[in-house]
């Protein structure tokens, strides 16, 4: 049979951003042992993380990133945590409350995570879209780590997570990330201040305290699973710069 | 967690039973709960999926079919690491006899029929220490069932085991899925050193038994209310 060619027209040059990058499919593999069930060979499009504190701009950079993504032709989903239609309801009512203990609340979070996993983000990376996360597990991990939870313990629970294609930490200092969140909002967050923990009962102190050991925990996720380790004190401009030539890498592999 | 209550020092301790759906083991801790009230003693009994917490989240996904074979098992990890760590383990701290219809094992079982990895289930439990007493009320498959089945009760999706498409006949697909998870009770039995109750026994000599058993087992006199 002939193949029918689109014949194109040569009235105008065609301009270098008409070119479409087709990303390469790179075997996916799991974090463990996967979903029962679940093909990692399947799925061809790019999962891509970006982790960081509330005020770090991973939303300003994730926004920018979706916009360039499309720009460049490439059907893009964003996902993040306690988004899912099971249970992030009934997880944010659970929080207003304060009476999540850390098992609890590591598994809700595990369940809200496992069902945007198994609903949203296999089926657009086998539907071939760029997936982009605004916080994945390495987030879940940690907070759980500060929280007093073992590192064997998390790994078989997120053993059912994708390894995603890259994974960006933007990475800012608790006392830079203070100013920017009240540049932001007027109050600090009970949870993002850590005030479960009892580190302080000053909500401030808290919050420096519980950013700082949840940085901690991120430099030792980044040497474990390896992740991209960003200076996030830098201008949007720079961090995005960054952020754009590794993800042309990652389509480009 | 390979350590009962005991193992780990403190004073409570804690009983599970663990069974088919009509295997009579709700009866029987029933039975057991209201002597040991009426005796003064510090008593505490708790049920499967009855965390106030999870209950709208667990009941939404079951209604509108949102869950997942791992979807289904962590909301129940969910819901029980909620009634362990804000009740069960706090009262076996403060020296309560703690009472569970179902424990950990039917997570294991039926959570491993759906499909899940049985290492994965159980490492998400490993946080919870193992009873100090399990009755597993062992019926033949065909009492069990018949005693659920008998008056043609309207079985719920995910009771039938109807998310696996075993069959497309609920009470053919419960009769399937229970087979199954029965299963895997037994593979479980020696492991977690079950006391097995013939559950096809009376109602009284079954309770009979279980508080010998108990008593045997468990010095009560430590668990009398005191002040």
């Amino acid at each position: 049979m002939k193949k029918h060619s689109v014949r194109l027209s040569r009235r105008f040059p065609l301009p270098a951003e008409a070119a479409v990058v087709v990303p390469k499919v790179t075997p996916k593999r799991w974090l463990g042992a996967g979903l029962p069930g679940v093909e990692a060979s399947s799925l061809c499009g790019k999962l891509i993380v970006v982790e960081g504190a509330d005020g770090s701009g991973r939303s300003t950079q994730i926004t920018r990133l979706v916009e360039w993504l499309e720009s460049s032709g490439h059907h893009t989903v964003a996902v993040g945590l306690k988004r899912s239609t099971l249970v992030s309801e009934e997880l944010e009512t659970a929080q207003q409350g304060n009476i999540l203990s850390r098992s609890t609340l590591s598994l809700f979070y595990a369940t809200d995570f496992a069902d945007q996993l198994e609903n949203n983000i296999l089926p657009a990376l086998r539907a071939g879209s760029m997936v982009l996360a605004d916080r994945y597990i390495y987030t879940l991990m940690a907070r759980d780590l500060v929280r007093g939870m073992e590192a064997p313990w998390l790994r078989n629970l997120y053993g059912i997570a994708l390894v995603p294609d890259a994974v960006f930490y933007l990475d800012v200092s608790p006392e830079h990330l203070v100013q920017r969140v009240f540049a932001k909002q007027s109050a600090l967050d009970y949870w993002e201040s850590g005030m479960d923990l009892g580190l302080s009962r000053d909500l401030y102190d808290s919050f420096l305290q519980f950013q700082a050991l949840m940085r901690e925990r991120f430099r030792e996720l980044q040497r474990d699973y390896g992740f991209h380790l960003l200076n996030g004190e830098r201008s949007p401009d720079a961090v995005a710069e960054d952020l754009r030539r590794e993800v042309e890498r990652v389509l480009a592999a | 967690m390979k350590a009962s209550i005991a193992d780990l020092g403190y004073p409570g301790r804690l009983v599970a039973v663990e069974g088919l759906d009509g295997s009579g083991k709700s009866t029987q801790i029933y039975l057991l709960k209201r002597w040991l009230e009426l005796q003064g003693l510090k008593v505490f009994f708790s049920e499967w999926n009855s965390s106030a917490l999870v209950k709208s989240a667990t009941s939404k996904g079951k209604k509108q079919d949102l869950l997942t074979p791992t979807t289904f098992s962590l909301i129940h990890a969910t819901d029980f690491a909620d009634r362990y760590e804000r009740q069960l383990l706090p009262l076996l701290k403060a020296g309560y006899l703690v009472l569970c219809d179902r424990y950990i094992f039917t997570a294991f079982a039926r959570d491993v029929v759906r499909g899940c990895l049985p290492a994965w289930v159980r490492g998400l439990y490993s946080f919870a220490a193992l009873p100090d007493l399990t009755f597993f009320f062992k019926a033949s498959l065909e009492v069990s069932l018949a005693r659920i089945l008998d008056n043609r009760p309207t079985l719920k999706h995910h009771e039938a085991g109807m998310d696996l498409g075993l069959s497309s006949d609920p009470y053919e697909s419960f009769r399937i899925f229970q087979g199954r998870i029965f299963e895997q009770y037994l593979a479980m039995s020696t492991e977690f050193q079950f006391t097995l109750m013939d559950a096809n026994l009376r109602i009284e000599e079954q309770q009979g038994m279980m508080r010998r058993l108990l008593t045997s087992r468990i010095d009560l006199e430590r668990f009398r209310k005191t002040g």
